[in-house]
């Protein structure tokens, strides 16, 4: 499939993310001593500091915030998918995730629809956890 | 980090009790209610102000267009240039060379980057500065040239962890944050035009003003969508120019060529723990335009009732939005009725960016707006003067949330 979005920019700390999303799973930075999950991930916990941190594979479930209709591409592989929607959600477990609609936009979108996270195989590299209505 | 297998976490070492004290001293700021600025009230002044044209300048340099504005702010002082021994700069590339160019060895020296919230930072730290005798008479200069390089603040500009679903641009984040401001509160993109076709109508008065196309709430309605749901006149402009100001104490002051405007009040917080998304808050910087007001009202004696004018940061119109909300110039939720029938106008009860704003007069990342503050009080706008004005409040409602209220001396 030919894939038009701009890739990951290779921060090794947003590695495990990406290798638990190929496998279908979420996952956030969680430290170990204090227990803040947290994303993007950091080299120490924004909390406590520590820099004892693992992922944690979280629920995928999650609630919408608010979304946008890109109609201008500033990456001119997104040219050909203008219009698209880019939402906003609220993870279970506290972080924000920025992220896309699975397939259509829900009908129903509004702050608070609870969500689910879906995954999206856009190529044999990289997978983008997406949502859909729950 | 322990690698990439996912896996649960254990309980947390610690006991409970701790870890929730923890989570619950997270959500209220920290508690430095007792210090403040407030002894700094009308110790500095600013003197002299200047800019360039407003425009497409793709021969002129960064420092060119310094230069300029700083000769213009120079002569609106009457100070000599070997006075000057502070410098800030902001988004010059190199401050040495800006040194250099004007043939400047100062005592003190800040060089800012070219963020639209610096503007405020810089002027509270020229005061402190002044104050504390780090420097006596201090210019600070501002360069952009982001036209005439084709600076579109997305994509490559501005790489971050979220391009792979697509989100980029600081107008994106901000649409985000008005369709939750509809959502909560009912607030229309009709309201929202009154934004934008307010500030439109006094850049029409300003000769200096970038953008002098009458506009209507339909034009606003009828525009190309960028990220919906703004569209481009929700958008601030991209231009070259440049800015100075030249701040002294108080005292100093009075000998020189105009009427001094005191800087009566200042404030700040930031809100990095919540910015994982550049230029988003899901809170709209609320917590911290409220704890930035009680400390900018609290030091100049005066509240949103005795304000002539408001200078308010626009990158985007929604800023304004939740800037009158969280200064208390109106009630959360309220400002999209607030802003109806012109109220932001030269008419009307509240004159706002009476230069036109970053959506119409100039992209100087706020240092425009200070300018128009001085140079209202010191009743030098011509047609767009606000008559019998004596406070001018500036407000940046951003990450780094500033805010300063000017006083004629």
């Amino acid at each position: 499939m030919s894939y038009g979005t701009p890739l990951p920019d290779g921060d090794p700390l947003m590695e495990p993310f990406w290798q638990n999303a190929r496998e279908h799973r979420l996952s956030v930075q969680c430290c170990r001593d204090c227990g803040d999950r947290h994303f993007p991930p950091s080299p120490v916990c924004p909390s406590c500091l520590s820099e004892e941190q693992d992922w944690e594979v979280v629920s995928g479930k999650a609630t919408l915030i608010s979304w946008v209709t890109f109609h201008r591409a500033y990456w001119d592989v997104l040219q050909s998918q203008l219009p698209y929607d880019v939402c906003l959600v609220a993870l279970e477990e506290g972080p924000l995730l920025m992220s896309n609609f699975l397939g259509p936009r829900p009908e129903n979108a509004r702050e608070g629809l609870p969500l689910r996270v879906a995954f999206d195989a856009v190529s044999d590299h990289l997978t983008l956890p997406k949502f859909v209505a729950a | 980090m322990s690698g990439s297998a996912a896996r649960n976490i254990p309980e947390p070492g610690h006991d409970r009790n701790r870890l929730l004290r923890r989570h619950a001293a997270r959500a209220i700021l920290p508690d430095d209610a007792m210090t403040s600025m407030n002894h700094l009230r009308n110790k500095v002044a600013v003197v002299g102000v200047g800019n360039t044209p407003y425009g497409n300048f793709p021969h002129k340099s960064d420092y060119a267009l310094g230069a300029d504005a700083f000769k213009a702010a120079l002569a609106d002082s009457g100070l000599e240039k070997h006075e000057i021994d502070g410098l800030v700069t902001c988004r010059v590339p190199y401050y040495a060379r800006m040194g250099e160019v004007l043939g400047l060895d100062p005592r003190w020296t800040l060089a800012l980057p070219g963020h639209g919230r610096m503007s405020g930072m810089a002027i509270i730290e020229a005061m402190l500065a002044i104050e504390s005798g780090a420097a006596d008479y201090v210019a600070l200069i501002y360069t952009n040239i982001g036209r005439s390089r084709r600076m579109n603040y997305g994509g490559d500009d501005s790489a971050s962890v979220w391009d792979p679903w697509g989100f980029t641009s600081p107008g994106a984040a901000h649409a985000m944050m008005f369709r939750m401001h509809m959502q909560r509160y009912g607030t229309t993109t009709r309201q929202l035009a009154e934004v934008s076709v307010a500030f439109r109508q006094h850049a029409i008065l300003n000769p200096d003003a970038v953008m002098k196309k009458p506009m209507t709430i339909d034009d606003h309605e009828e525009a190309r969508p960028i990220a919906e749901p703004l569209r481009l006149l929700d958008y601030c402009l991209i231009n070259d120019g440049a800015v100075c100001m030249i701040l002294t104490s108080a005292e100093r002051a009075r000998d020189l060529r105009k009427p001094p405007v005191l800087i009566t009040g200042a404030g700040g917080r930031d809100a990095f723990r919540r910015s994982a998304v550049a230029n988003f808050d899901p809170d709209m910087w609320f917590t911290e335009a409220q704890d930035t007001s009680r400390q900018v009202y609290e030091m100049a004696g005066v509240g949103p009732d005795d304000v002539d004018a408001l200078m308010c940061y626009d990158n985007f119109s929604p800023t304004v939005l939740f800037s009158l909300e969280g200064f208390g110039y109106c009630k959360r939720g309220e400002s999209g009725a607030f802003v109806e029938g012109g109220r932001l106008g030269l008419g009307g009860a509240l004159p706002t960016n009476t230069d036109g704003g970053h959506l119409s007069n100039s992209y100087m990342q706020g240092w425009a707006l200070n300018i128009e503050a001085v140079r209202q009080l010191r009743g030098e706008c011509g047609i767009r003067q606000v008559s019998d004005c004596e406070v001018v409040h500036y407000v940046a409602t951003t990450p780094c949330t500033r805010s300063i209220i000017y006083t004629r001396a």
